[in-house]
């Protein structure tokens, strides 16, 4: 028994492809704890889409393992339910229609009908996407497709909300105005949240913990960094706070000081 | 047209405005409602314009020469005018009934038609659930796509011995005929279709459990249904093309079988009437399942 609610267990990753085998991870240990919102930062290609992957259990694990409140998981499920980078909301299901399909796979004997409207109404609520429900994602804009994206990953009650760069292809004021939503939501909910991010701001105003990968091949956690700021954070306010620019500091140093990123120069 | 146009549009706006603002008269509420349908009239004649008189030329210049070539005597072939007098009656009334061979074209049409209607529902059918099975797996598609290309081009009229041989019976050999030829590209576009789904929209499946059958229905076939209709108008198209060929042969009350019943009479003027019918029956069914295509994958392409 672990103190932690989310623990990755010596976790490696091996890819073969045509008689050529790539390590793609080696040794992940990582403990979350229930209600922390954990970050993984490194540049791209150190495979931290394929450990979000691996949790998620889109992907099997080499070696090691993933425990999830006690119970070792190794296929994917809604109790950890994946907002995905390019959203993947369904395009010919309405934004309703989009959340109420995991409202009704998930709770499907749980709750009544009724119920589970109002649970759909809740939680596209939540992200302040109740007034386009009968939209097709087509009609809406990307952030709003990545809210509706949260919506139904919140609507499945996970256990751990995984996010894979979920803000990663919208501009910085709509990034920006969802951050605030998702750091709302987490102060009310308390969700255990594990993202994918390339954006150290982003990981330092979100976080209570960031994890910080070496680059590949065979990438492994290099540093972990626990983020100290009392919550509710201000974006305004933190932008002068000593503690927040330390540890901006601290991440963009191990990123471009001890592992630079050489094939992106 | 285009003035006309320009100054209802103008006006309308202008005429709603006013009305809004005064207490609403009689006369205000007609003038409004008389300047709405006149510029829904101008458009409506607008697009008749544009959309309708170049078939029209082309059509009386096609009759024109046709008529020119054919109209000496001794020609083999009827002119239009000849057609017009030998076949009226079967151009004027698609559905008279004058006995058992003595019907309208309608009737044999709607004969065909149902046929088609059976083996091409059949095929499509048919052929949605194997190109499910074989879009799912490489083996499957690596296996059968060879065989599928080659039985692909086999003519619809080469597939009616083997059929009559197996069946011994004309009816459902032409029914065969009609599914054997149409089921291909149905196969193969699903198959393509099934392989085209997004890894996203199979991770979204796999993070919900759907079972196969969800994911039939809730993944499989919305994201698929571009191709899968695209498979089912090349078959629509094909099944069209067999019924003919295989009515030459079985007989019956069929389009297909008059064609032959009437070179065999010499009324080539009937076989050219026959012709225009088959020809704008199909072009029917190809729109029909295009329209429905359009309309259910109406939110499947863009994203």
């Amino acid at each position: 028994m672990s103190r932690f609610y989310l623990k990755l267990d010596r976790l490696s990753k091996t890819f073969t492809r045509r008689g050529v085998t790539s390590e793609v991870l080696r040794d992940i240990d990582l403990g979350v704890e229930k209600g922390q919102f954990v970050s993984i930062i490194g540049h791209s290609g150190c495979g931290k889409s394929t450990m979000l992957n691996l949790v998620a259990g889109l992907t099997q694990a080499s070696t090691g393992g993933v425990i999830l409140d006690d119970r070792e998981v190794n296929s994917p499920g809604p109790d950890r339910a994946v907002v995905f980078q390019n959203h993947s909301l369904l395009p010919w299901l309405t934004v309703y229609a989009n959340v109420r399909l995991a409202v009704d796979k998930v709770f499907g004997s749980a709750k009544s009908r009724q119920a589970r409207h109002e649970w759909t109404m809740h939680n596209l609520d939540l992200v302040h996407m109740a007034h386009a429900k009968d939209k097709h994602p087509s009609e809406i804009s990307g952030g709003m497709k990545q809210r509706v994206g949260i919506a139904r990953a919140l609507a499945m009650e996970p256990k751990v909300l995984l996010l894979d760069e979920p803000f990663g292809a919208l501009d910085a004021l709509t990034r920006a105005h969802l951050q605030d939503s998702l750091m709302q939501i987490h102060a009310n909910l308390r969700n255990t949240v594990l993202m994918i991010t390339h954006d150290v701001d982003e990981a330092v105003l979100l976080s209570d913990k960031i994890v910080m990968m070496t680059n590949g091949p065979a990438a492994h956690i290099g540093e972990v960094l626990t983020v100290a700021l009392p919550r509710p954070r201000q974006r305004l306010e933190l932008a002068t706070d000593p503690a927040y620019i330390a540890a901006r500091e601290a991440v963009l140093k191990f990123l471009y000081q001890r592992h630079r990123f050489v094939e992106a120069a | 047209m285009g003035f006309i146009s320009f100054q209802s549009d103008a006006a309308t706006p202008h005429q709603t405005a006013a009305a809004a603002k005064e207490p609403r008269g009689i006369s205000t509420i007609l003038a409004t409602a008389r300047q709405s349908l006149v510029r829904r009239l101008t458009l409506t004649g607008q697009w008749l314009v544009t959309n309708m008189v170049p078939p029209l030329v082309t059509i009386v210049l096609l009759l024109l020469v046709w008529q020119i070539l054919c109209a000496k005597p001794g020609s083999s072939l009827p002119p239009p005018t000849a057609i017009w007098n030998d076949s009226r009656d079967l151009i004027l009334q698609p559905f008279f009934d004058y006995g058992s061979q003595d019907i309208g074209l309608g009737w044999r049409v709607l004969t065909s038609l149902q046929r088609v209607a059976t083996g091409f529902g059949l095929a499509a059918v048919v052929g949605i659930l194997i190109g499910t099975l074989i879009g799912q797996s490489d083996w499957a598609m690596r296996g059968l796509d060879p065989v599928f290309q080659v039985l692909r081009t086999v003519p619809p009229l080469a597939w009616l011995p083997i059929a009559l041989a197996a069946f011994r019976d004309s009816r459902p050999s032409a029914l065969f005929v009609i599914f054997i030829t149409s089921i291909w590209p149905i196969i193969i576009n699903t198959a393509v279709g099934i392989r085209n789904i997004p890894q996203d929209y199979r991770n979204v499946a796999a993070v919900l459990r759907l079972n196969h059958f969800e994911f039939f229905w809730k993944i499989m076939l919305p994201a698929a249904a571009p191709y899968i209709f695209t498979g089912l108008r090349i078959g629509i198209g094909l099944a069209w093309l067999a019924i003919v060929a295989a009515e030459m042969l079985t007989g019956g009350v069929g389009i297909g079988f008059f064609i032959w019943d009437a070179w065999n009479s010499s009324r080539i003027a009937d076989i050219v009437v026959a012709l225009i019918y088959i020809g704008l029956v199909g072009f029917a069914l190809d729109r029909l399942v295009g329209g429905i295509g359009a309309v259910v994958s109406r939110n499947t392409a863009k994203n």
